[in-house]
């Protein structure tokens, strides 16, 4: 049965097939599909802001999934998630010096960063909580002092420079047509991602995280899906990386510090832990949010309130206190992230005017 | 496999924390379709005695052994591989999960797409997987009546209906051993008349084995073909209901010394 509504009231499904979707109903999916039609529009805009901007959340928004696999979906935690995502970005450049096609050294610095990923989750699927945290700073900074040193790999401090991604005789080498290239991964490991969810594997990681006892009970390997959520978590991260290594064709050591580790736990917590689309919707609002703040501080400045604050230099420092501030308020008022208040928003519309 | 020979062996089973005596060298078979309940007071060590089966714990001495073959040493998620399926005393449900995913978890040893053919769910084989394990869940939510919750976040469900779930989810791993650890606790009559039949529907037309812990005398007595009996530790008492209600020890260890009430008491529960 047709229908434009976003959730029919009543449940039409006649099959176990139609029950399992990813999408709950028909129209959601075609508005799904619509939107990634809509998106590819956007660089005939030709606004190479817009799509500076899209580009970061595309390569953010999968590395934010791989940590939301990580903590959102299994329950450990990993304070390390930016060193992975450089991890990849060094690997996919270093591959492509060693004669690698930029369209396989891709994946490839996906697959390093798994085997990475693996050898820091191997002795973290024994530890939880605060211990495995301590555990994951500590693969950070091992990683970032492998970076500074590794100069065959890295370039050390000069950085290393890389090359374009070529396809066909194609350079991705402008913002609108490698907006192309970040959207085509971005669908492709999302669709990946949710479709994990709904197979055995997704519900073993899931348990693990709910009561990882009775998983056990019921057959769950805890070692192994510990560690295999660190392999996916990196190989996500690795393929962010990647992206980003070929959208700014430079990567310098000093990107993948701490801070940006915790601009990612930042994102999963906004979008929502435990969402695929909240991933997505946690890098957009991280993305968005210093640039907002940005457009504050140059409303602000010189205004009357700049100079009776004496904010001057001090606005640049808004961004980092907004993020913080931000962060602190979505803990307390929406712990389940945008995620779940899109939800609420849909129920919603779905019921208005009538609210009962 | 022999039809004579017992599902279920333990020989000599003691463990100990420390100090702490929970299991002395307690010895006992089960019958393969048996329906086999652990009784005890407080404390007696029934769940360290189900724990030391499902592999939860590790005895300190003495062997298990599942249809022959010495289980002692098999972590928890290798038991359930060779048909141990168990409930627990707290609920241990995956509270977030829907009612149906938390089954299909259940079904987890005997799918085998993994993580790759998972995420490329159309290409080689894990939807058809996914939708015959999908039937099969079905018929035990027919089977346990939770039809009306299966899409329920299992965390929001009232006590009775996550014991029922619980128990789809030890059924779903098609056990050929099932452990039930308390599964009428602080249930209503209606429940509990709703559970012993589910346990013995369970038993006589599905042909699992089961080991049960209960408190409810009047049921445990009912349903069960044969009773052991446990106090601090030790097996006190072994064999079918009358037997075990008539001995003279498992009076004194629920009742205290012997006397003219306990006797009539007896009586009364025949």
């Amino acid at each position: 049965m047709a229908t434009l509504a976003l959730t029919p009231c009543g449940d039409f499904r006649t099959s176990y097939r139609e029950d399992t979707t990813i999408f709950p109903t028909r129209t959601s999916r075609n508005v799904a599909i619509a939107s990634v039609a809509l998106l590819c529009l956007v660089p005939l805009t030709g606004d190479r802001y817009v799509l500076s901007l899209m580009i970061q959340m595309g390569y953010l928004g999968i590395a934010a999934l791989g940590l939301n696999i990580l903590v959102g979906f299994t329950g450990q935690i990993s304070i390390g998630h930016a060193a992975f995502f450089g991890f990849g970005a060094f690997s996919s450049a270093w591959l492509v010096d060693q004669g690698v096609p930029v369209v396989a050294a891709m994946p490839l610095a996906g697959v390093m960063t798994t085997a990475v990923g693996m050898v820091f989750g191997i002795p973290a699927a024994r530890l939880k909580g605060l211990y495995l945290a301590i555990a994951t700073l500590a693969a950070q900074f091992i990683i970032e002092d492998f970076f500074a040193r590794a100069r065959w790999f890295t370039g050390g401090v000069a950085g290393r420079v890389t090359e374009p991604l070529t396809l066909f005789g194609l350079r991705f080498d402008t913002n609108e047509s490698y907006f192309y290239v970040v959207l085509f991964y971005v669908v492709v490991m999302f669709v990946a991602a949710s479709n994990l969810m709904r197979t055995r594997d997704g519900r073993a990681l899931v348990a693990v995280r709910d009561h990882y006892l009775s998983a056990e009970m019921m057959g769950i390997n805890l070692t192994y899906y510990r560690t295999l959520s660190f392999g996916i978590s990196s190989f996500y991260a690795g393929i962010g990386g990647a992206l980003y290594a070929h959208y700014l064709l430079f990567v310098s050591v000093e990107a993948f510090n701490i801070l940006f580790s915790i601009q990612f736990l930042g994102m999963i917590i906004i979008g929502g832990l435990g969402s695929v689309m909240g991933s997505m919707m946690g890098a957009v609002f991280m993305t968005m949010l210093p640039e907002v703040v940005q457009w504050f501080a140059a409303a602000l400045s010189g205004s009357a309130i700049d100079r009776a604050l004496g904010l001057g230099a001090a606005v640049s420092y808004l961004r980092e206190m907004t993020i913080g501030a931000v962060i602190i308020l979505f803990l307390i008022f929406e712990p389940d992230g945008l995620a779940h208040r899109w939800r609420l928003i849909k129920a919603y519309w779905k019921l208005y005017p009538f609210s009962h | 496999m022999k039809q004579d020979t017992p599902i279920l062996e333990a020989e000599h089973v003691s463990l100990r924390f420390g100090g702490v005596r929970a299991l002395t060298d307690v010895s006992f078979s089960v019958r393969r379709g048996e329906l086999f309940s652990i009784i005890g007071p407080n404390g007696a060590g029934k769940t360290s005695m189900v724990n030391c089966i499902s592999g939860r714990y590790r005895p300190t001495e003495g062997r298990i052994l599942f249809d022959g073959q010495d289980i002692t040493a098999l972590g928890p998620n290798k038991r359930a591989g060779l048909g141990i399926g168990r409930t627990f005393q707290n609920l241990a449900l995956f509270g977030h999960m829907s009612v149906l995913d938390n089954i299909l978890v259940g079904r987890h040893h005997l799918m085998r797409h993994g993580f790759l053919t998972g995420m490329v769910y159309w290409l080689f084989g894990a939807q058809k997987e996914e939708l015959e394990h999908r039937r099969a869940v079905e018929d035990i939510i027919d089977f346990l009546e939770i039809q009306h919750i299966r899409k329920a976040p299992a965390g929001t469900l009232p006590y009775g209906l996550r014991k029922r779930v619980e128990l789809a989810r030890a059924i779903a791993l098609r056990p050929r051993l099932i452990l039930l650890d308390e599964p009428m606790a602080g249930m209503n009559l209606e429940e509990k008349e709703d559970m012993a039949r589910f346990i013995v529907d369970l038993n006589e037309e599905w042909g699992m084995t089961v080991i049960m812990i209960e408190h409810d005398m009047g049921v445990v007595m009912d349903i069960s073909h044969r009773v052991i009996v446990l106090d601090f530790g030790k097996k006190i008492a072994e064999g079918t209901p009358d037997q075990v209600l008539a001995d003279p020890h498992v009076k004194r260890a629920y009742l205290g010394e012997e006397d003219e009430v306990l006797v009539d008491e007896t009586e009364r529960v025949e």
